[in-house]
């Protein structure tokens, strides 16, 4: 994409350039786009930071501090709700995310083999899938029925196969050059030796990025916790940030678990929420966005 | 990758076919002659089997998976047919034939009302923000700085990754009561307005978010398109006097059309389906009327609710019409010459 769109762009330049006027009309809506993303967690960090006077005098929202207070943070991390509900997902994510890479992987590479036993079947049943999802109801019985209800597997296994992931995954795993694999077969190599020495080492690329994506998913997801865990101790992050800042539920003292006598003012300690929930999100983002439409387009082309 | 498979027939899989035993004895009996004859036919199942054996191990865990929760769950609705009973084992509730589908129809007035904002949202969604990507793809790829551009797509992609709780409460934070812009306005005298929590406003306060959300994200493939037209187009059109506006009009959407068309009709295959976490997570705020869409009506009933039988009812219909829909589209997007989501 990169090195296709910069050629016409360089071509057309000498012929005709855009005038001033319409460069500065692009330039002011390219800004104001930019600026409707950014100021938003300018506002959001500003306001986590900000210490009680400012808050309390601007009414709730602060876009930029005048002094800057870490007390916000030092109370959600002191063991109180925040915390647990942050170690929870930091688990269901790691171990999510290892868990999705490893069947797809498998998966993917038993699907890229042709002609093999079952291949054309289970391909068909995999594409059949994406054309339709189950439902919420079945899939909840389903669930119940498996025993699976206040289980955090209830948020892992469901969602741990994507179909798009595996396709992707198999036109990659496609692509690697026969010989290579071949000259191992000869060699007397197996399918999970040339699986795990030739076809992984190959793929650390694509690899990372649908772990990543594997990532993010859990990360963000709510509402399987929402229906699945009955006990709010065992929720994740985003359930935490919809009840005490979507839904607006006072933080308490004993919520927190801290013990702290004077609790930091309620809208800095929810933005402070915020912030921890985006912040693993902005760390794997430039990564993501590195090799991410590459994979957008594999999986447009080939599925 | 085909010339492998057979390599190894021969190779391997044709040694460890033979201590299956039965069909050496058979062929064996009327002498080796018609054996290389048979062995050039297809090999027998059993005999793929073994040989393929590591490789249906690997596929077993993702193929359970794709059993469990993508396929097991379609049996799981025959209780639309039944009044279930949540205690009893599973398939052991009374039958009732189709009178959980009466909601369906006999009109209840809270199905109707769903439907109705189901598609209100599809409508307004198809109209607003499906061109929007459009729009800034156009915008990106006229300019000529790579710097710029990739620049300003790192940020607009970036909400694309958060979640809807994030959204939503980043939305609140500034348009909400004591939200950003409302205390701007508070502060400098003005009058405050109120977006969060209004029901005549909800379908475009859904919008707007959908929007924020993912209409830098949307851009990726009609970049790509636009990267693969011919530049010479652009120079021989530029040459005929072609102003930049009849540029993009004559050679720039043309060359787009494909992909517009095929994203519409995917988007309108999709059409009773619309951001339900999005919906769950602000309907306490404006109340069902406005707020009802097909997905929470089943999620309000059945698991809230307990209405188990009537939620899967209006699932398997919506999900029913919904895979009509997909290949209805799929279907036209071939006639139009263009590629479907898949093929053939």
């Amino acid at each position: 994409m990169t090195a296709t769109s910069a050629r016409p762009a360089q071509r057309r330049r000498p012929i005709d350039a855009p005038g001033a006027p319409s460069r500065a009309v692009k330039g002011v809506v390219l800004i104001l786009l930019c600026a409707a993303v950014i100021l938003p967690f300018v506002g959001i960090v500003s306001t986590s930071l900000a210490d009680r006077a400012q808050v309390n005098a601007s009414g709730g929202f602060v876009l930029f501090p005048t002094s800057v207070s870490l007390d916000s943070y030092r109370t959600i991390f002191a063991g109180g709700v925040v915390s647990r509900a942050m170690a929870v997902s930091v688990g269901v994510t790691v171990v999510g995310t290892a868990i999705s890479l490893a069947v797809s992987t498998l998966l993917a590479y038993a699907l890229s083999r042709q002609g093999s036993f079952g291949q054309r079947p289970m391909l068909m049943l995999v594409l059949f899938s994406l054309l339709f999802s189950p439902g919420l109801i079945p899939n909840y019985l389903v669930v119940k029925e498996l025993g699976l209800l206040n289980s955090y597997w209830a948020l892992i296994l469901p969602t741990a196969l994507s179909a798009f992931n595996v396709i992707v995954l198999r036109a990659f795993f496609m692509g690697i050059p026969a010989e290579l694999t071949d000259s191992a077969r000869i060699d007397g190599a197996g399918h999970l030796t040339i699986f795990a020495r030739i076809v992984l080492p190959l793929s650390k690329a694509v690899l990372a990025v649908i772990g990543l994506f594997y990532a993010v998913g859990y990360w963000n997801a709510f509402f399987n916790a929402l229906i699945y865990l009955n006990d709010s101790g065992m929720w994740p992050l985003q359930l935490v940030l919809r009840t005490y800042v979507i839904n607006n539920t006072e933080m308490s003292a004993t919520d927190l678990g801290s013990g702290v006598e004077n609790l930091p003012p309620q809208p800095s300690i929810q933005m402070a929420i915020l912030v921890v929930t985006i912040v693993p999100i902005l760390i794997v983002y430039p990564f993501l966005q590195r090799h991410f439409a590459k994979g957008v387009l594999t999986g447009a082309v080939k599925g | 990758m085909e010339s492998s498979v057979s390599h190894t027939d021969v190779a391997t899989g044709d040694t460890s076919s033979r201590p299956v035993g039965l069909d050496r004895t058979t062929t064996g009996m009327s002498s080796g002659a018609p054996r290389p004859f048979l062995r050039r036919r297809r090999n027998p199942w059993y005999s793929r089997l073994i040989r393929d054996r590591a490789l249906l191990v690997m596929a077993l865990p993702g193929m359970a998976l794709l059993l469990l929760f993508q396929y097991l769950p379609l049996l799981g609705n025959v209780i639309a047919f039944q009044a279930y009973v949540p205690f009893l084992p599973f398939g052991q509730s009374p039958w009732v034939g189709l009178d959980n589908f009466a909601v369906i129809f006999n009109g209840d007035p809270a199905f109707v009302n769903a439907l109705r904002n189901t598609l209100v949202l599809t409508l307004v969604q198809v109209i607003l923000v499906f061109p929007a990507p459009i729009a800034l793809a156009l915008l990106l790829n006229s300019l000529l700085s790579e710097r710029i551009k990739r620049a300003v797509q790192s940020v607009l992609y970036l909400p694309h990754f958060l979640s809807w709780v994030i959204v939503v409460a980043v939305f609140q934070q500034v348009l909400g009561g004591s939200g950003m812009i409302n205390n701007f306005l508070r502060t400098h005298g003005a009058d405050t307005f109120s977006i969060i929590g209004n029901s005549d406003l909800f379908v475009g306060l859904l919008t707007s978010q959908v929007m924020w959300k993912d209409t830098g994200w949307a851009t990726i493939l009609f970049l790509a398109a636009l990267s693969q037209i011919d530049a010479s187009l652009y120079e021989a059109a530029s040459m005929d006097g072609a102003s930049r506006w009849r540029q993009m009009w004559h050679v720039t959407l043309p060359g787009i059309r494909g992909i517009i068309v095929l994203l519409l009709i995917l988007r309108l295959g999709d059409s009773l389906t619309v951001g339900f976490e999005q919906i769950i997570l602000q309907q306490g705020g404006v109340g069902l009327a406005a707020s009802e869409v097909l997905d929470t009506y089943v999620y309000n009933n059945g698991i809230v609710g307990g209405q188990w039988g009537v939620a899967a009812a209006v699932g398997l219909v919506k999900g029913a019409v919904g895979v009509l829909l997909v290949l209805g589209a799929n279907k036209i997007a071939h006639l139009l010459g263009e590629n479907g989501v898949y093929k053939s």
